[in-house]
């Protein structure tokens, strides 16, 4: 698409309005986004053509219609985490991601509906209403960048970012059977974007191909002095390293992540996962089961450790510098009616039993202890890709699940976070490749892990997946 | 702790919530069956030091720009109710 809008061959202008017209099909129903720009995004098109007219290399991404997860800054435009407390908030500066798919030429045709404050699996979380599961619009679209993996899905848009503290992108994507990629810590800047748990959070691409994922990740990677904990390293090559196979490659399954040590993983995923595992091996790759043993606390851990950071950093919703205010007599009754009014239960939930982990008499029981379980789930790593180059798991332990199933008790909920946690809490690349169906026809993601710094060898297995995956019926 | 969390909760959220986060805490008892004794803490994934950068100025927010999206602004500063006073 890129290529034929550099070439001339097609205006970034009908590229735009092709993806509109979809958007204006299905939007209503499916509900991806907090805002559609289409005016602003028809005019960012003309401008991409007016340049390739005159002569000049718009980059990499000309005319590429992007959605944004709606947790990153846009300067001009309103950015809401679907939060009541930021509602009408606009930001005075970009995010650099932002401004890196400006400068490749990409178009913002919208900014995509998001647990509230990225806190959640399903996307059912969001203030301004459910997203709904493209390929069935009774199930949800995972979460909790529910809205850019279903934009992606829908064909409303080729590309889309989101953020992942513990499966935000590669759970959405499993559900949605599109590419999902959580990138090592620090690989991708964070500048301007808000922030849930900063030890944890990550931008990353969707793409509806391996390819697509590699080149949008190549445009977003790479140091920005605006990040504190950016990586100073040029970005990996990702794109010319897709045809090179696995042969040669060790794999190994995490046991107590598959089937055959955590209860709760689908017959049907574990299914997938097996001939995932088969296409490894028969393009070249020695595949085997291998145990890493503290990946399965990861989620205890997680659930101390996200809500402390989340409680420390959503204090700043006070109602004094930006957003909501609710007026009362005294300051203090004014932050607690401002936070009580603007925040939804999940937020609350998470931001009490941050409270709690990090106060004085349980710090030590709670916060202390799950930073110890992240060592040794940092050590169990290493000591397997000692052994291994790559690690496979299910992305989600289950396909897409109905609406309303989970939303009463959030210990179920969180229980669907299981897999992709581990990588998030060892600052970890995974990602999450479309391999088949589940008994429901819908989409089953296959998880693919590497140590910190090892996108090229992942996205080289992801290549092999996508290309052995069985064939999905059309949708 | 919804009072730390400068958040005010009905009766019915009240229960609600202390139910939910019970179940969350006993999950996280899981922990409890680990050795935990000589294995130091993690806070963050990357090896971070400290760095500087030159001295040069860079781009900054504009004042009004930033002051128009605060709720309440006198004489270019946020305003607040009264710190001190009546608690309701």
């Amino acid at each position: 698409m890129a290529e034929a809008v550099r070439s001339g061959a097609r205006s970034a202008r009908s590229v735009v309005d092709e993806h509109l017209d979809v958007i204006a099909a299905r939007e209503p129903e499916i509900h991806a986004f907090n805002v559609v720009l289409a005016d602003e995004a028809r005019f960012a098109a003309d401008e991409i053509d007016r340049r390739v007219a005159a002569g000049e290399d718009p980059g990499p991404l000309a005319g590429v219609p992007v959605a944004l997860k709606d947790n990153m800054c846009t300067r001009g435009i309103p950015t809401t985490c679907s939060s009541r407390i930021l509602e009408g908030w606009i930001p005075p500066y970009d995010a650099t991601v932002v401004e890196r798919l400006a400068a490749a030429g990409a178009v913002l045709v919208g900014k995509t509906n998001l647990d509230e404050f990225a806190m959640g699996s399903s996307t059912e979380n969001s203030a301004f209403g459910v997203t709904r599961n493209p390929l069935d619009t009774t199930k949800v679209p995972g979460g909790s960048s529910g809205g850019s993996a279903a934009a992606v899905a829908a064909g409303f848009v080729p590309l889309s970012l989101g953020s992942d503290t513990g499966g935000s992108i590669r759970q959405p994507a499993a559900l949605c059977g599109v590419v999902g990629v959580k990138p090592t810590y620090g690989a991708v800047s964070r500048y301007g974007l808000v922030a849930f748990a900063s030890s944890l959070d990550q931008i990353g691409p969707f793409a509806r191909t391996v390819s697509d994922a590699a080149l949008l990740l190549e445009v977003i990677s790479g140091h920005d002095p605006l990040d504190s904990t950016s990586i100073p390293a040029a970005p990996a090559d990702l794109t010319s390293v897709l045809d090179r196979g696995v042969e040669g490659m060790r794999i190994g399954i995490i046991e107590e992540l598959s089937g055959d040590g955590l209860e709760g993983i689908a017959g049907d995923v574990q299914a997938r996962l097996g001939e995932a595992a088969a296409a490894l091996e028969a393009a070249g790759a020695t595949v085997e089961t291998t145990s890493v043993p503290s990946t399965v606390y990861g989620l205890s851990a997680y659930y101390v450790l996200a809500p402390a950071e989340a409680s420390s950093n959503l204090a700043r919703y006070d109602g004094v510098r930006f957003g909501l205010r609710v007026d009362a007599p005294t300051s203090g009754d004014m932050h607690t009616a401002t936070r009580t009014a603007g925040f939804g239960d999940e937020v609350k939930r998470r931001i009490m039993l941050g409270t709690y982990a990090l106060s004085a008499g349980y710090y030590d029981a709670y916060y202390g202890k799950s930073q110890k379980v992240r060592t040794l789930i940092v050590e169990d790593f290493a000591r397997a890709y000692g052994r291994y180059d790559l690690l496979l798991s299910p992305t989600s332990p289950t396909t897409a699940f109905s609406i309303g199933e989970k939303t009463a008790d959030p210990m179920t909920m969180y229980l669907t976070d299981v897999c992709t946690i581990p990588s998030n809490l060892a600052g970890h690349p995974s990602m999450s490749v479309p391999f088949g169906v589940g008994d429901d026809s819908m989409p089953v993601g296959v998880q693919v892990l590497a140590p910190a710094m090892g996108e090229p060898a992942m996205f080289r297995a992801a290549a092999v997946l996508e290309a052995a995956a069985p064939p999905r019926a059309a949708s | 702790m919804a009072e730390l969390a400068r958040l005010s909760l009905t009766d019915d959220e009240l229960e609600a919530f202390t139910v939910q986060l019970a179940d969350i805490l006993d999950h996280a008892a899981d922990l409890d069956a680990l050795d935990l004794a000589d294995v130091a803490p993690t806070a963050h994934p990357l090896p971070l030091v400290n760095v500087f950068r030159a001295d040069v100025i860079g781009p900054t927010s504009d004042r009004d720009e930033v002051l128009a999206a605060a709720p309440e602004v006198e004489d270019a500063q946020f305003k607040v109710p009264p710190v001190l006073g009546e608690s309701r």
